[in-house]
């Protein structure tokens, strides 16, 4: 069974211009601990797509299933990262992480217990009674990491989450999320305007165009893992890389021509 | 080697830019200008013989607040109740009230727009108003200083409980947090560095706000000192008054601060 499934999801907006088409006929099905990307310009629906998932929006038509169910509201088998870090400015490092536990209700020494294996998993070991204004940019983004971990969900929703970073940060913690991820299995949908990141991470890159947004094509990416920095310069990269910019900016037929 | 030189002076230039340093040396420099421009008051004061009841001398005035301590102290006791009773008041009503404006679209629609526009209305007019309906003792002033506050309370909390990050509310979404959870949790603490910029605007209101109240009828506060000596010719002692004023202004906007330093110790600090 898939993990997610979605057939000929619609969304419109209201807009002052009349309603606009955000999301046209998007079918995709996503396997259990698979890594998706989802990769193109903006305007493409991409991160619509990721809110739908995470049903913070409402599809206009379409059905969208997760493990087998049809999704109505928020589950919180889910964690979410965002651009931005979004960290609690009073709360330090520690109880940042443990937000989502207080939430929902979750036993409070396991889950501090948790919490530290997790600062410790993405090397902020020692930094757990600090606050967010005294961490680069960075390690924030690594405690939103953990927070989205902390209760263990199946569905891991990444929305542009190293956008906001430096180019070499960017690559050590795209690394280190995929370290993650090889030692505690999940379903990944991650999406980024960046093709590079988009192959170098998934299983399968999703690439969509803008005006309405729809999915180009899915690229499945064959690549051995671990993966490493120097597969960016191989044969086989360049043609994912080939393929997927030109149906982001020739559409879905230019290659077929 | 002839580098050197150079760059130990480049290090001290950064030591400067240290903020403890910068602070110690504004306060420094304030102190000094001040009592520089009291010294040159009395000396002029004395050189072109200027009659007391016109501009009094820094000295004389010092002289008349010790003289008349006991009338300052009482009138100063009056003067501070007002504010800080009104003021008080305006924080229980307001923060809740925004809340309310917050949480309920009917509010947003029909309540908090004609407070918005109320807003601009000049507060301190209505104190003859208030004299007519509810005469000369302190509650008039207590309503004066209240109307002053409230209003930059309120309108500071209700933005400050809407300035949540949209991604932030994403997330609270997404683990089906509850009203309660989210405003414990999330909105008010989201609020506390705008509440307090808003009580920092309302507490130096309030002491305009009750002097006001006090120079449009009363029989105490220093508002109603300064009126009385001033029309009596003793100049000093009205000096004396404002002088105090300035201090209870001074104290209780940093002391307002010191608060928020103590509950908010994330806001940004300017």
């Amino acid at each position: 069974m898939n993990k997610i499934h979605i057939e000929g999801l619609h969304k419109t907006y209201a807009s002052s211009h009349g309603r606009v088409t955000a999301l046209k006929e998007v079918s995709l099905s996503i396997k259990q601990n698979e890594f998706v990307t989802l990769v193109g310009p903006s305007g493409c629906g991409k991160s619509t797509l990721l809110k739908l998932i995470g049903a913070l929006i409402r599809p206009s038509r379409g059905t969208l299933l997760f493990d087998g169910t049809p999704l109505l509201r928020p589950t919180r088998d889910v964690g979410i990262v965002f651009q931005d870090a979004v960290l609690l400015e009073w709360r330090t490092v520690l109880d940042n992480v443990l937000l989502p536990t207080e939430i929902l209700g979750l036993d409070k020494v396991k889950s501090r217990n948790r919490a530290m294996d997790l600062i410790n998993l993405v090397g902020l070991g020692g930094f757990e009674k600090r606050f967010p204004r005294e961490l680069s940019g960075g390690m924030q983004q690594r405690v939103s990491l953990c927070r989205a971990l902390i209760h263990n969900p199946s569905v891991l929703l990444m929305d542009e989450p190293f956008a906001a970073l430096d180019a070499m940060t960017r690559e050590e913690l795209g690394f280190e999320l995929m370290r993650i991820w090889d030692t505690d299995k999940k379903t990944v949908i991650f999406v980024t305007h960046n093709i590079t990141e988009a192959i170098l991470l998934a299983d399968r890159v999703v690439a969509m165009t803008p005006r309405p947004g729809r999915i180009a094509r899915v690229v499945d990416i064959d690549l051995a893992r671990p993966r490493t920095i120097d597969m960016e310069f191989t044969q086989k990269f360049k043609s994912y890389s080939g393929q997927i910019r030109e149906v982001i900016y020739h559409g879905p037929g230019a290659s077929r021509s | 080697m002839t580098t050197e030189p150079h760059a130990a002076s480049l290090l001290q230039d950064d030591e400067s830019l240290e903020p403890a340093d910068s602070t110690l040396k504004a306060i420094l420099g304030a102190t000094i200008t001040l009592i520089a421009l009291t010294i040159v008051w009395e000396f002029l004061v004395r050189q072109f013989q200027v009659p007391a009841w016109l501009l009094p001398s820094p000295s004389l005035i010092g002289q008349s607040m010790v003289e008349w301590r006991s009338e300052l102290i009482g009138h100063s006791m009056v003067t501070l109740y007002e504010t800080l009773v009104g003021f008080a008041l305006a924080i229980a009503i307001s923060i809740p009230l925004a809340v309310a404006v917050v949480y309920s679209s009917l509010l947003q629609n029909t309540i908090y727009p004609i407070l918005l526009a109320l807003q601009s209305m000049p507060k301190v007019a209505i104190a003859p108003l208030l004299a007519l309906w509810i005469g000369f003792g302190t509650l008039p002033k207590i309503v004066v200083v209240f109307l002053v506050c409230f209003f930059p309370i309120i309108v500071a909390t209700a933005s400050g409980l809407a300035a949540v990050p949209a991604p932030l509310m994403d997330l609270i979404r997404s683990l089906s947090a509850s009203s309660l959870q989210t405003f414990v949790k999330i909105r008010f603490p989201t609020a506390m560095p705008h509440i307090f910029v808003g009580l920092k605007i309302a507490i130096t209101f309030a002491v305009i706000g009750a002097v006001i109240g006090e120079f449009v009828g009363s029989e105490s506060g220093l508002g109603y000192l300064i009126l009385v000596s001033t029309s009596q010719s003793r100049t000093p002692l009205a000096f004396g008054a404002l002088v105090l004023l300035t201090i209870m202004s001074i104290v209780l906007y940093y002391g307002i601060a010191l608060i928020e330093r103590i509950l908010v110790p994330w806001a940004p600090r300017n």
